[in-house]
């Protein structure tokens, strides 16, 4: 079993090879994908003297072939080098350091969330098939996958801040229970939409799953309905949200960007936004190579996951 | 039948008709009508022109003079909705039915043929599946710089790989069917089998989520111009209305915000509705 498992992570992260390969290409690509010189662009506002231009030409090795650059920037970036943002002249790496943690607190609320309460509706709507209340979530889901993060924020927003005043409408908190609750209007604007797919995902597995022909055997052999629904229905309908975690991790990451906005959280978002605004090339690679790696680590941790709650994986091998 | 009979069978044809969609349903359709309207008629029915700044008038709450009141620039924005209307339809239509344009001759190759290049359509599809797609396409907005179009174009190529995979198993559901068989075996040229046999069979999947498609197109693209990226600052763009009245939320004229966020919301609900009805009318 042992053998199996330490295969299929090795595979894994062999996938994960060329993605990261393709991400950070794009990446360093921006420099050229700008309009315009690609010195005038890493220059920015600064004077274009010919000891800057030839300092920026050195530090970019721009006289080299593409390839190359390319080549030598990565072998920077390997060494955690991500280069001086451009406006400001720092370290991109000491940036991203303190905007992270607001970022990652945003991510983990909403992901659990996401879970609490779209897996927990998810099963109430299944187990009231056809009643009012499952017709009242599924509908709720149409409207949380309709509406996205940053206009559900910005109802929040004025209903519980500025209406209710229950909820601070600026700032990101300074001790943990007051960026609890600085964060909770942004945390819940961006799990809606997205627990909206957990919502129906759930729906549709517990549907499926209750069906089977095992649920009825472990009924009639006279189980507590408790341990039917827990160790029996539940525990198989989570397989396909496992699954789906991937698109859940994209969408929560992709929408952080959007509250981070929306909220005027200084986290990571907000900071590539400023950053693309201001053509800040080196800081916005700096933050795309971090969300990226972010994404592709935790897509690589709910494979290894799902291996663990669903053992045919493990056991059959290795399909694709 | 006499005139009078005609005149008393026609309501009840209509409304046995209208019958047989649902209340929500009938009403999506409605506001997407109005919508459209909107965007077609703007020039006429908005009150006043949605760029006319009225800096004697600056930020006010709803009046008799202006229904949802007015911008920081004095702009009414009843009239920037009414006219928003048209880039939040004309992207997303495009994008939606681009992307499938796209994926239907993807999707009809991968799944018809099938061999090396079915593999390799969806290597590339698994592949553009695990790229973080929103955050490239944020930066690369944002780094090119070329507004509306531009914004467009990148969302289009994202959004091929995920209709691929709709088309593409819509036809493996299709091709083993006996009418397929009986082609083939007459000879027809593949082409033909492609585009005149398969694609009519499975046209209903691809109409119902272009429809799901523009729901999702429109939400993307006013998420762009949000940010501040794609449309150019001064159009009236109900994405771009969302970030410039922002801080009207506080005091003001929070219509400002609330107005274009629940035009969007309305619009993109009711689209995804209609996806959702025609996809069970079709398949289901």
């Amino acid at each position: 079993m042992g053998n199996g498992l330490v295969r299929l992570i090795l595979i894994r992260l062999a996938q994960a090879v060329p993605l990261l390969v393709a991400v950070s290409l794009i990446v360093f690509a921006l420099t050229y994908l700008a309009p315009g010189d690609p010195v005038r662009t890493l220059l920015g506002a600064k004077p274009a003297t010919p000891e800057a231009i030839a300092a920026l030409r050195e530090r970019y090795n721009l006289d080299d072939p593409f390839i190359e650059q390319y080549l030598k920037w990565l072998w920077q970036v390997l060494q955690a080098d991500l280069g001086r943002s451009i406006s400001g002249n720092r370290r991109v790496i000491n940036i991203i350091a303190e905007r992270l943690s607001i970022s990652v607190f945003l991510a983990a609320m909403s992901a659990l969330i996401v879970l609490g309460a779209g897996i927990g509706l998810g099963a109430w709507a299944a187990l009231r098939r056809g009643r009012w209340i499952d017709r009242l979530i599924v509908t709720s889901g149409i409207l949380g996958i309709s509406s996205p993060p940053f206009v559900t924020g910005l109802f929040l927003l004025y209903l519980f801040g500025v209406i209710l005043g229950w909820f601070p409408t600026f700032g990101a908190g300074d001790n943990f229970l007051d960026r609890l609750w600085h964060l909770t209007l942004p945390a819940i604007a961006l799990a809606f939409s997205v627990m909206a797919i957990v919502m129906k995902i759930t729906r549709a597995a517990m549907i499926e799953v209750m069906a089977k022909d095992y649920v009825t055997f472990a009924r009639a052999r006279g189980l507590s309905a408790r341990r039917v629904l827990l160790q029996y229905v539940l525990r198989n309908a989570l397989i396909p949200v496992i699954t789906a975690s991937g698109l859940v991790i994209v969408s929560l990451v992709a929408g952080s960007i959007y509250v981070e906005v929306t909220f005027a959280l200084p986290g990571l978002g907000t900071l590539t936004v400023d950053a693309v605004s201001k053509r800040d090339i080196p800081l916005i690679q700096g933050t795309t190579l971090v969300f990226a790696l972010f994404v592709v680590v935790a897509n690589l941790l709910t494979d290894i996951l799902y291996t663990f709650v669903d053992p045919r994986i493990r056991f059959e091998g290795v399909r694709s | 039948m006499t005139l009078p009979e005609a005149i008393d069978a026609q309501p009840v044809r209509i409304s046995r008709r209208l019958a047989q969609i649902p209340l929500l349903v009938a009403l999506a359709f409605v506001v997407v009508g109005v919508v459209v309207l909107c965007a077609v008629l703007a020039p006429w029915i908005a009150p006043y022109d949605p760029s006319l700044q009225r800096l004697d008038v600056g930020v006010s709450p709803p009046s008799s003079d202006f229904i949802f009141g007015t911008d920081s620039l004095g702009r009414d924005i009843l009239s920037r909705t009414i006219n928003g209307a048209s880039t939040a339809l004309v992207g997303p239509m495009v994008i939606a039915a681009g992307a499938f344009a796209v994926a239907t001759v993807f999707g009809l190759l991968a799944g018809y043929l099938g061999g090396w290049v079915d593999t390799l359509i969806m290597r590339w599809v698994d592949f553009m599946f695990g790229l973080p797609s929103t955050l490239i396409v944020i930066v690369v907005v944002g780094v090119i710089g070329g507004g509306y179009w531009v914004a467009v174009a990148v969302l289009l190529i994202t959004f091929v790989p995920s209709d691929t995979r709709i088309v593409r198993s819509a036809v493996l559901e299709v091709r083993p069917r006996p009418y397929i068989d009986a082609a083939r075996s007459l000879g027809i040229s593949k082409r033909r089998i492609l585009f005149v046999h398969i694609l009519p069979n499975i046209l209903p999947i691809i109409v119902a989520y272009v429809a799901i498609d523009f729901a999702f197109a429109l939400v993307n693209l006013a998420g762009l111009s949000f940010l501040g990226l794609g449309i150019e600052p001064g159009t009236a763009d109900w994405g771009r209305m969302l970030s410039e009245n922002r801080n009207l939320l506080f005091g003001g004229n929070p219509h400002g915000t609330l107005v274009p966020a629940a035009a969007m919301i309305l619009t993109a609900i009711s689209m995804n509705l209609i996806g959702d009805w025609l996809f069970e009318k079709f398949i289901g």
